[in-house]
């Protein structure tokens, strides 16, 4: 079966129209079905329906993703009860650990993002796995610092991230790649990304779901759940009787 | 007996606004593929430039069959050339220069 591929993470400056829509059509271009674009929580409802309309001229798929930094688990909470429902996509830079855990745990959010440049605030361990392999979310890595950087800090990432997809692996924590590109020069098709993850050990087959199957199952998931319809997963309204 | 060496061909599109010589190009592959994987590793990709349309920035280079991989994470990894931003995309990959051009009609 032909695979869809998915970048859960573009940055564009949403300022720039013009800068957009370049990284819109170049995705488009590289191979993409869909695009998540970074919105902050304040973005106008227009806007976004801009963006929408950029994205169908370009007969691409967008969703819509908060990128969430809490300070504390409470924060999160609050942030969560906040935006669910609001965007496809949430995800959380965990800084801290007790911040990791209780996203881990949590069935909203949908990424786990740890600093690239920060090695002590990568929290991915076994305990965090355990967590999110019980809950929904996915170990999100952006290829972007791996461009990016070079020498012993890029030596150091490509080195934490091998532990960390090695324990994702024995747990079963879903692996999603994002491109997290502010320009459409760091952006890279899919097939190139899957290759990036020969870096880290990952494997082709694990590489290939991490830029197509997992993100689309976790925007389709999150598509279903903020329709009409739903009413738990497994559950939805097939028909509104008089009676009901 | 030896075996035979199989052979691999990349047809490359050059992604930047800035022209660039086909000597800055090959130094830039060469240099990314022994950062990620050193001499013994770049020794054993076999690269090799074939042919460099400057004017549609196409550019076909050889590698060995085994190293096709390492050769893709390598020119996924380079992002400026001298002080010239730039991508470079694997637009398709074949074991023969014929098939591959076929591969890219425009």
């Amino acid at each position: 079966m032909k695979r869809t591929y998915a970048d859960l993470h573009l940055c564009p400056d949403l300022a720039n129209a013009e800068q957009v829509l370049r990284m819109v059509n170049k995705a488009s271009e590289l191979g993409y079905r869909l695009v998540a674009m970074t919105v902050p929580p304040s973005f106008a409802e227009t806007n976004v329906k801009g963006l929408l309309n950029v994205c169908k001229e370009a007969k691409m798929d967008l969703a819509t993703r908060v990128d969430l930094k809490p300070k504390t688990p409470g924060e999160l909470l609050k942030a969560l009860r906040r935006f669910r429902r609001e965007f496809e996509i949430v995800a959380v830079t965990c800084e801290s650990k007790d911040v990791a855990r209780q996203a881990a745990k949590d069935r909203r959010v949908d990424l786990l993002n740890f600093s690239p440049f920060d090695f002590r605030r990568r929290f991915f361990d076994l305990a965090e796995a355990e967590l999110a392999s019980n809950g929904l979310a996915c170990l999100e890595i952006d290829m972007k610092p791996l461009l990016t950087l070079e020498g012993p800090s890029r030596i150091r990432l490509l080195s934490s991230l091998r532990r960390e997809t090695a324990i994702a692996k024995k747990s079963g924590v879903p692996i999603v790649m994002s491109s997290g590109a502010s320009g459409e020069l760091l952006m890279r098709r899919p097939l190139e990304q899957a290759a990036l993850a020969n870096l880290f050990d990952l494997g082709q087959t694990a590489a290939l779901d991490a830029v197509s199957r997992n993100p689309m199952s976790i925007v389709k998931r999150n598509l279903e759940k903020l329709g009409s319809r739903f009413v738990a997963p497994g559950i939805r309204i097939v028909r509104r009787g008089k009676d009901c | 007996m030896l075996k035979r060496v199989k052979r691999r061909y990349l047809a490359l599109e050059i992604d930047s606004k800035e022209p660039i010589s086909s000597s800055e190009l090959m130094d830039a592959v060469w240099n990314a593929v022994g950062k990620l994987y050193g001499e013994y590793g770049a020794s054993r990709t076999g690269l090799k430039l074939i042919d460099y349309d400057a004017e549609r920035r196409f550019l076909v280079v050889r590698a060995a069959h085994t190293a096709v991989e390492m050769v893709r994470t390598a020119l996924a990894s380079i992002t400026r050339i001298g002080n010239k931003p730039v991508a470079i995309h694997v637009l398709a990959v074949s074991g023969t220069i014929k098939a591959l051009y076929k591969k890219t009609k425009p």
